[in-house]
């Protein structure tokens, strides 16, 4: 870049070099599938939801008595109003969504392994982020279904000892959940994502200090990458075009589908709606709590269950690059983990009162954690197993040298300790 | 000369501490206002007691009066649902029938399940939750898990034989 004004900019800020740094040399592997799309998408949803939020922000009311209205309102009565709402609603599943393949994807290909942990840390506090912005925001339209799933979510509270009765009430500020609950909801509602930007910026410091993983597994020599601009940038405008024409189908068609009918009758603290459900992406977690049957520990396990994903770069102890692409097992153990998830997600929408249904939720949610304490001892046994089977020259040079180089460091700590002693 | 700097070292890591500490400390006091805005405001206190008229509920029949923003239930028990009370303990958490009622034929619980706060609904004998499946008998006491307690009485006192007021023993 160049010029005189990009020359001023340049020696009080710097853009071009960041520029350089970041897009137009930043190194990418040439070999990323569309699997890699999904981070970018996650992106630009974040923006969608703010900018349509921003919007139906100046016309929805967040007041007990005026917020179910002021839906009615922006839906019937606001120019193009219908369009923000949907777009906020669709767009929420939409997020959920991209950030469910984005983590499987990671999951699939152990891009969580050293040294991505960090990343995969501050993703991991991202999703909590991202729960709570969109449990919040299901409050405001003060329906049926937003006041129940915000009385049975800071419910869970209760549990927390000896002061857990006045916790429910600090965060409602009522006995109940009510007017108070609404406005504090729409407040932190409005908050969170632009916490979420601040905590984006650092998941992507994090990315490009460590660089993006490939479907190698392999850390792929300089030859191997490039340029992020134009390849990517035009790789991931493609994958971009694929999903707003699945989002506009929902938008433009079925906005409703997703929304749960309860939602449009106006909250009643008096009666509680004889089916209640989270959105669906709350679902195996929902149902995780449900299937224990002491309500300490239902909590403490749902809280585990979304958290469980931070062990795993502690978990996964095969040195086999790559992930399930090039470990048969662990490939097993990650398609049966998720069609696991879809019970639970089957069983966390079903009535409770089925007794049949009670134990598969139970079975369900015992696979789910299970699936997670035998990753130490099977990838380990999976390691050796494919070892003695016979892996490419390569890999097995690469392994060795991983090795020798631990080794190595450990040696040259293990001097340095010495020499101070 | 050393010691000289050592003490000064001393004294500026003490002042560093001590500093530190108050400014915590004031930090943390600035915390409090902030934090107990989001305690339940005067108004919704005042919103503490509730006058209920007994004379219109039929043996039998259960009206759902609003308490602090909760629903109270208010079920006249007949003869044979004060006999089926008073025979068991409850299940989960045991308490005599005669701890959780002033007078047998007037059951006084607050209409929220103990498990999650949904509102348990009235069928057969007792109530059933289903959010998550939870029962209660006709004496509000836990039958069936996952609820943990059974449904929580309010303070309550007779005014008249027809009169209750909920939120003042």
């Amino acid at each position: 870049m160049s010029g005189p004004i990009i020359n001023w900019i340049d020696k009080r800020f710097p853009l071009t070099s960041f520029v350089k740094h970041e897009l137009t040399d930043y190194p990418t592997p040439r070999n990323l599938s569309y699997w890699w799309n999904f981070g970018f998408l996650a992106g630009i949803v974040l923006v969608l939801q703010v900018a349509t939020g921003i919007f139906l922000a100046m016309h929805y009311k967040a007041d007990a008595t005026l917020a179910f209205d002021s839906i009615q309102h922006i839906m019937r009565e606001v120019n193009y109003g219908w369009l923000l709402r949907y777009m906020h609603a669709v767009g929420a599943s939409a997020f959920f969504f991209v950030i469910f393949v984005h983590m499987a994807r990671t999951l699939y290909y152990g891009s969580f392994r050293a040294p991505r942990e960090l990343l995969w840390w501050t993703g991991q506090g991202l999703l909590l982020m991202l729960m709570a912005t969109a449990f919040m925001g299901y409050l405001l339209p003060w329906g049926q279904m937003s006041f129940w799933g915000a009385t049975v979510i800071t419910n869970l509270f209760k549990v927390t000892p000896f002061i857990g009765d006045d916790i429910v009430i600090w965060l409602r500020g009522d006995y109940s959940v009510g007017d108070d609950t609404l406005t504090r909801f729409f407040s932190l509602h409005y908050l969170f994502p632009f916490l979420i930007i601040g905590a984006v910026i650092v998941h992507l410091v994090a990315l490009h200090t460590v660089k993006s993983s490939n479907p190698s597994g392999i850390d792929l020599k300089a030859k191997d990458n490039i340029p992020f601009h134009p390849y990517f940038t035009a790789k991931d405008l493609y994958g971009l075009g694929i999903f707003l024409i699945v989002y506009s189908v929902f938008v433009f068609f079925i906005p409703n589908s997703l929304i749960e009918p309860a939602n449009n009758v106006p909250a009643n603290p008096m009666v509680t709606p004889s089916h209640i459900v989270p959105e669906w992406y709350f679902l195996p977690f929902y149902a995780i709590l449900r299937s224990v049957p002491n309500m300490f520990g239902g909590v403490v396990a749902m809280a585990l269950s979304v958290m469980m994903f931070a062990f795993m770069p502690f978990l996964d102890r095969s040195r086999i690059p790559g992930g399930a692409r090039y470990r048969p097992i662990y490939r097993l153990q990650f398609y049966l983990f998720l069609i696991d998830m879809l019970v639970l997600g089957y069983v966390g929408y079903v009535p409770p009162t089925n007794h049949n249904i009670v134990i598969v939720g139970q079975v369900a949610t015992f696979c789910y954690f299970a699936s997670f304490f035998v990753v130490p001892f099977v990838s380990k046994m999976e390691e050796n197993w494919l070892i003695k089977r016979g892996l490419p020259e390569g890999i097995m040079e690469l392994m060795e040298r991983e090795k020798r180089d631990l080794e190595a460091r450990k040696e040259e700590q293990g001097r340095r300790k010495g020499d101070r002693i | 000369m050393e010691n000289d700097v050592k003490e000064g070292g001393d004294r500026r890591n003490f002042l560093i501490k001590l500093t530190s500490v108050v400014g915590g400390a004031g930090v943390a006091a600035a915390c409090v206002p902030f934090v107990s805005s989001m305690n339940p405001t005067s108004d919704v206190l005042a919103k503490a007691e509730t006058e209920v008229d007994l004379s219109g509920i039929p043996p039998g029949g259960v009206h759902t009066v609003a308490w602090e923003g909760k629903p109270v239930f208010v079920l006249h028990r007949t003869p044979e649902e004060i006999a089926a009370a008073q025979a068991s303990n409850g299940v989960i958490d045991p308490e005599p029938d005669a701890k959780r009622v002033k007078k047998p034929e007037w059951l006084i619980v607050i209409g929220v399940c103990t498990h999650m706060g949904c509102v348990p609904t009235k069928e057969g004998p007792g109530w059933t939750c289903h959010c998550h499946g939870s029962q209660y008998d006709d004496s509000g006491r836990v039958v069936r898990g996952p609820a943990p307690k059974n449904l929580e009485v309010p303070p309550y006192h007779f005014e008249s034989d027809t009169k209750i007021i909920i939120g003042k023993a």
